[in-house]
């Protein structure tokens, strides 16, 4: 092999600068995130945890086209508890702290969800709330 | 050489033949089942010659609404409270400069409400009176076969126009296409100008169209649309099924004489007025 001396050397050095998110965080992901459980003390979600954990965001979708395009607003009901298909009338009920539950896996995963641009976390609501 | 060259004329010429000659035969073929399409045709024509064809029946609910402006010219705090029912459950914001107006249901002129009637020497109570005007909730909505993302559409349960804002691109085109100035659009962020949060519905962002949705997240719970609410027991406003005959609309429809805005347009719109 030509140029052995630059090429290996210049590889290695190419390899470490690729890798170097990984090993300089000392081979770990970082602390995982811990969302926040409904302060409320409410167990049960409207669907298993390990479905809601993967599928949130097709089951979010999907009730936004039940309710908006097909009128089909039927109540979800949860250990006798009625819940509205929608973010801010079912999720945010029980999921009170949108900051402590929904921002803590998309900040360590870092997607920007722009359910916010438009619907209201229940803090944002409260700042402007019904007085009488 | 020769003989190969004959054949290959005769080929060629039937192929030719058959190709311009098939469009005839079809023609031919199913001119029989034309024939019967066409009596029925002459039919039908003859029926409606003797007057006016009877309408399709309609079918579905088609919800819609009577204002009787009689009632708001005696009572015109009935329409102010109606449009703080509307702005408080849809978060709708209040600007200053009518550049960046958001209205769900808002106030006008009846010169301006009904551009089409005449309005010279109108009675003096109807030309100080405030029109409430508000998405008419058209049968045949412009404003659905202008959007390009289907943001808007009717419902099929209820012939609501309404919006899906997450689908909204804010190209305009519905603006453009409504006849009524019905559709307002999000110049800068509406959530600063927004004096109460209803907390069950969602504000909008800027850049996306938005109009009255006849509370369908009210009707879901059985309410009535916040502005008919307001108006409650005086029936300056009546909501109901205009295809159910029993419907107290319809029996204000039956009895008193409504103009709908601009009918000549035929969007058919599904919210009419006594004046």
């Amino acid at each position: 092999m030509y140029n052995k001396g630059t090429i290996i050397p210049g590889l290695i050095i190419f390899v470490l600068f690729v890798t170097f998110p990984i090993w300089f965080n000392g081979l770990k992901a970082g602390t995982l995130p811990k969302p926040e459980l409904p302060p409320g003390g409410e167990k049960k979600c409207v669907m298993p945890v390990e479905y809601m954990r993967a599928n949130h965001m097709q089951l979010l979708n999907e009730w936004r086209d039940n309710v908006l395009r097909d009128d089909n607003r039927t109540v979800v009901t949860v250990e006798g508890k009625p819940y509205r298909k929608g973010l801010q009338m079912a999720c945010m009920n029980c999921h009170s702290n949108k900051e402590k539950f929904c921002d803590n896996c998309h900040a360590y995963t870092a997607v920007k969800p722009y359910c916010w641009d438009c619907h209201l976390t229940p803090k944002e609501a409260a700042s402007k709330e019904v007085t009488h | 050489m020769d003989k190969q060259r004959r054949k290959f004329l005769k080929i060629a010429g039937a192929t030719a033949l058959a190709g311009i000659g098939a469009p005839a035969l079809i023609r031919l073929t199913s001119s029989t089942a034309l024939a019967a399409e066409h009596g029925a045709a002459v039919g039908h024509a003859a029926e409606a010659a003797h007057g006016v064809p009877a309408p399709a029946a309609p079918l579905g609910v088609r919800l819609g609404m009577v204002i009787d402006m009689r009632k708001i010219t005696e009572q015109p705090e009935l329409l102010d409270n109606a449009i703080a029912a509307c702005n408080y459950a849809h978060n709708i914001p209040q600007f200053d400069n009518r550049k960046s107006e958001i209205k769900w249901i808002w106030k006008a002129p009846f010169a301006n409400v009904f551009p089409v009637e005449s309005s010279y020497h109108l009675a003096k109570s109807v030309e100080k009176t405030d029109f409430a005007v508000l998405c008419n909730h058209c049968d045949n909505p412009p404003c659905v076969r202008a959007c390009p993302t289907q943001a808007t559409f009717k419902v099929k349960g209820n012939g609501i126009v309404a919006m899906d804002f997450h689908r909204c691109i804010g190209c305009r085109f519905c603006m453009a296409a409504c006849p009524y100035g019905a559709r307002s659009f999000n110049w800068e962020d509406p959530r600063p100008y927004i004096k109460k949060y209803n907390k069950d519905f969602a504000s909008r962002m800027r850049g996306v169209v938005e109009k009255c949705n006849f509370c369908g997240e009210r009707l879901a719970l059985g309410q009535e649309p916040a502005c008919v609410e307001a108006c409650k027991g005086t029936g300056a406003i009546v909501f109901g099924d205009l295809n159910d005959a029993k419907s107290e609309i319809r029996q204000v429809l039956d009895k008193e004489f409504t103009i709908q805005r601009n009918a000549a347009l035929g969007t058919k719109p599904s919210v009419f007025y006594i004046v």
